[in-house]
């Protein structure tokens, strides 16, 4: 009888899917709609006991891994963790001087804005900054194969989204 | 009530015998019950032929036949005898007196409430009833109008939910069915349960938005449907908003018109319970006359005045209501990053869904009509129905499946108050989350781990869930010790948890003590004193429902065996067998223990089978789609 070795596979392995950043998001979905389809305990609701604790562990594993790749930045962390560098975000908070100095900027320009047309300005600016981090990341992991840089962008990026979240509530509270 | 049917040993019931299986409304106002015959789910009447069964339990004194009165005729008592008559019981559910006081809900209720054991209790004139007893009278009407139905003993039941409720609500309703001897198959959210019965009968695609406001709550979910599977997007609600909010605010205005500065409040209960069901019957006439006024009548003591009522008028009255659901729409597409053009379609479901106000007011937000064209009160029965019979394995060619998140982030507290997040709300589930813990002295033995629901970082902003103590831990020096903590979120939405120690890999004991809600024992106890009058019938039932489950093992595991035995060496298909035989042998005894543990054998020998069989079922889904790909 063979061992259950799937379940222990990489996330992308067990979703049939190269090992890398970009990913169509349809795709991801899809193949996850596909493995559940055979592996929810719905799917098992009148077997015996034995079928429906498989498909309980199966059914966590494939949403587990369905969580990290689907959101780009948990993808490129568990790359960077596959390849031998996790990206250790709450011990390493070692930032370049110039990432903190421009933080401190937005953080400055987030406290004085004083209209929706100053938020929009600075959303912008974020937004810019986030895209130009991202294409950095493809071309770290997609191109270059080259982990420690990619770690490195997806710690900045962790920063970039945190500050989107704070401006959104000041946009939209 | 029928008799379950059982096969002499050694043959077994016909397998394409239908299985009775059935989806449970359990609303705030009223319920139903609905079930698939003929290939198509629909709701079950009472004798009278009427559908819904008012969610309304009046207790009467000690010694009464019958002891209590459910559905219409509580209803009709409601006036008469408001202390003893229960409604609303679904506001109560998982809830402390201190929850029910905050949001206001007690002050309103027409009979007494008090802090009991696990919660809330209502005091009657036959003593004092939890939530959960009310509900379980509820459930058991809907469970014997079933089984009068269709002659036969219920399989299981589909119970719906708000999407909204927490996990002791879900508990809540969980035990009460329970104690009403119904088997719950699965808890369905309500809104999804209503895109089931739209989704399969309109073959809809895309986003849609459910908008359910029924009489005490209000769900918003908004799913994605894509050929049989319902994803759940994101989720919002009130659980203390609904057409019971509408009635009020028509009475507290119709209060004022008649006697400038009179509170609801300040009235009787019985000229209270009379106010407001007026003000529900000319909502209920508004909605049907069109622009055309009508009348409510207010009971002073020196006798009724009349207040004349229109559309316009009854717009202004509720408009801060309507105004509140239409934001936690809003809220529900921000979560999901879309906007109102992105969704396809919004579903209307329960029945204060009739009201203009609230049609206008949703279509004017997204620019389109909402769908209407079920039953919105019988929507989500339906919708249970279809998923109980498919659960029930009735329909083994179905290709629905239903992939659900958390609705509530769930979280431990740590140092200081604060929470620490471990599962955030809108995680598919079923999940699981494992976080190590240490000891933080000497020869410690055992931990309590506090876990809270809720998205604020304050553990006193978060809705406590249960403390689980965890015991037998090997004694070691502090800070060596690492206990693994696992907590699982069942397809349902509720929590399990399990601990172990790592270096040593001792298992360690976990407790439950749920903050809401009955612990386990005292279900059982409440069990126990139903059957107590009838000891043997409980040994019977026992029996029965040991052979059942045996049989059950057995036919899934002929199905396997069936399907894939080429996975088995001849040793392990001789292992199996030899199961097998020993349950057959167990099952044609009467004692229930030695059936339970053979069928227990036998789960625990085919688990490898399982797994085997779980992964050559994946590797095709993977062989599948690499073909597709080319």
């Amino acid at each position: 009888m063979s061992e259950a070795a799937l379940l222990h596979d990489d996330d992308f392995a067990l979703f049939g899917l190269p090992r890398r950043f970009e990913l169509e998001p349809a795709q991801i979905e899809q193949r996850w709609k596909a493995l559940q389809q055979h592996a929810h305990p719905d799917r098992h609701a009148h077997a015996g006991a034995a079928a429906q604790r498989v498909a309980m562990q199966w059914s966590v594993r494939i949403n587990e891994a369905y969580q990290r790749l689907r959101d780009p930045l948990r993808r490129a962390a568990y790359w960077c963790e596959l390849h031998g560098q996790p990206v250790q975000a709450d011990s390493n908070t070692a930032m370049p001087p110039a990432f903190l100095l421009q933080q401190m900027q937005w953080r400055e320009a987030l406290d004085e804005a004083r209209d929706q047309a100053d938020l929009q300005r600075l959303l912008h600016e974020v937004q810019a900054e986030r895209a130009a981090r991202l294409a950095e990341l493809t071309d770290a992991i997609d191109r270059r194969h080259d982990p420690a840089a990619a770690a490195r962008h997806v710690r900045a990026l962790m920063f970039i989204e945190r500050f989107l979240d704070t401006l959104h509530e000041r946009l939209d509270p | 009530m029928a008799l379950l049917q059982i096969s002499e040993p050694g043959q077994t019931p016909d397998p394409h015998q239908r299985r009775v299986a059935v989806g449970i409304d359990l609303g705030t106002t009223h319920s139903l019950v609905a079930a698939v015959r003929h290939g198509v789910a629909e709701c079950l009447p009472d004798e009278q032929g009427r559908n819904i069964l008012p969610s309304v339990v009046r207790y009467l004194p000690p010694g009464s036949r019958p002891a209590r009165q459910v559905g219409y005729d509580a209803l009709a008592a409601q006036v008469d005898d408001p202390a003893n008559t229960i409604s609303s019981v679904k506001r109560l559910m998982g809830r402390s007196l201190a929850d029910i006081q905050a949001q206001g809900v007690a002050a309103r209720l027409p009979y007494a409430v008090t802090e009991g054991e696990g919660g809330v209790v209502v005091r009657t004139v036959a003593g004092d009833k939890t939530p959960v007893e009310i509900s379980a009278d509820i459930l058991a009407t809907l469970r014997q109008r079933a089984e009068d139905t269709f002659d036969s003993d219920l399989y299981g039941a589909v119970i719906t939910v708000p999407a909204y409720f927490d996990d002791a609500q879900r508990q809540a309703t969980k035990d009460a069915a329970r104690l009403a001897g119904v088997e719950v198959l699965r808890l369905l959210n309500e809104p999804t349960a209503a895109a089931i019965a739209y989704g399969l009968d309109n073959a809809a695609e895309g986003l849609y938005l459910v908008y359910d406001l029924g009489g005490g709550t209000f769900d918003v979910s908004l799913l994605r449907l894509t050929r049989g599977v319902f994803e759940v997007v994101a989720t919002g609600g009130d659980s203390a908003l609904g057409g019971d909010d509408y009635d009020r605010a028509l009475a507290d205005w119709a209060l004022q018109q008649v006697c400038a500065g009179a509170q609801t409040a300040d009235l009787d209960a019985r000229a209270r319970a009379t106010l407001l069901a007026r003000a529900r019957q000319a909502k209920e006439a508004l909605s049907h006359s069109g622009s055309s006024p009508v009348t409510l009548q207010v009971p002073l003591p020196d006798g009724d005045v009349t207040v004349p009522l229109d559309a316009a008028q009854f717009e202004a009255i509720t408009r801060e209501l309507t105004q509140r659901t239409l934001t936690v729409v809003r809220r529900v597409l921000r979560d999901a990053r879309v906007s109102t053009t992105d969704v396809q379609g919004v579903v209307l479901v329960g029945g204060s869904t009739r009201m203009p106000v609230v049609r206008d007011a949703v279509t004017q937000l997204f620019g389109r009509a909402p769908l209407t064209n079920l039953n919105p009160d019988e929507v989500v029965a339906i919708g249970a129905a279809i998923q109980a019979n498919q659960l029930a394995g009735n329909d083994p060619s179905g290709e629905l499946l239903l992939l659900d998140v958390i609705p509530l982030s769930l979280g431990i507290e740590t140092m200081g108050g604060l929470v620490e997040r471990i599962v955030p709300r809108n995680t598919p589930i079923p999940t699981a989350r494992a976080q190590d813990f240490t000891t933080y002295r000497d020869g410690q033995t055992a931990m309590a781990i506090h876990v809270v629901q809720g998205e604020r970082d304050r553990v006193q902003d978060c809705r406590s869930l249960a403390r689980f103590e965890l015991r037998g831990i090997p004694p070691m020096a502090a800070g060596a010790a690492r206990i693994r903590v696992t907590f699982t979120i069942d397809a349902d939405g509720l929590l399990h948890v399990s601990a172990r120690e790592q270096t040593t890999g001792v298992e360690a004991r976990v407790d439950v003590k749920p903050s809401y809600g009955l612990t386990d024992e005292q279900v059982t106890r409440m069990l126990q004193e139903g059957f107590a009058t009838a000891e043997e019938d409980m040994r019977q039932r026992a029996l029965i429902e040991a052979r059942v489950e045996a049989e059950r093992m057995l036919m899934a595991t002929r199905s396997a065996l069936a399907a894939d035995g080429d996975l088995l060496t001849a040793e392990e298909r001789a292992a199996i067998d030899a199961l097998m035989q020993a349950l057959e042998r167990a099952r044609a005894g009467d004692d229930a223990a030695a059936i339970d543990s053979a069928t227990q054998a036998l789960a625990k020998g085919t688990e490898a089978f399982a797994a085997a069989r779980m992964n050559r079922s994946i590797a095709q889904a993977l062989a599948g789609r690499a073909v597709d790909q080319l």
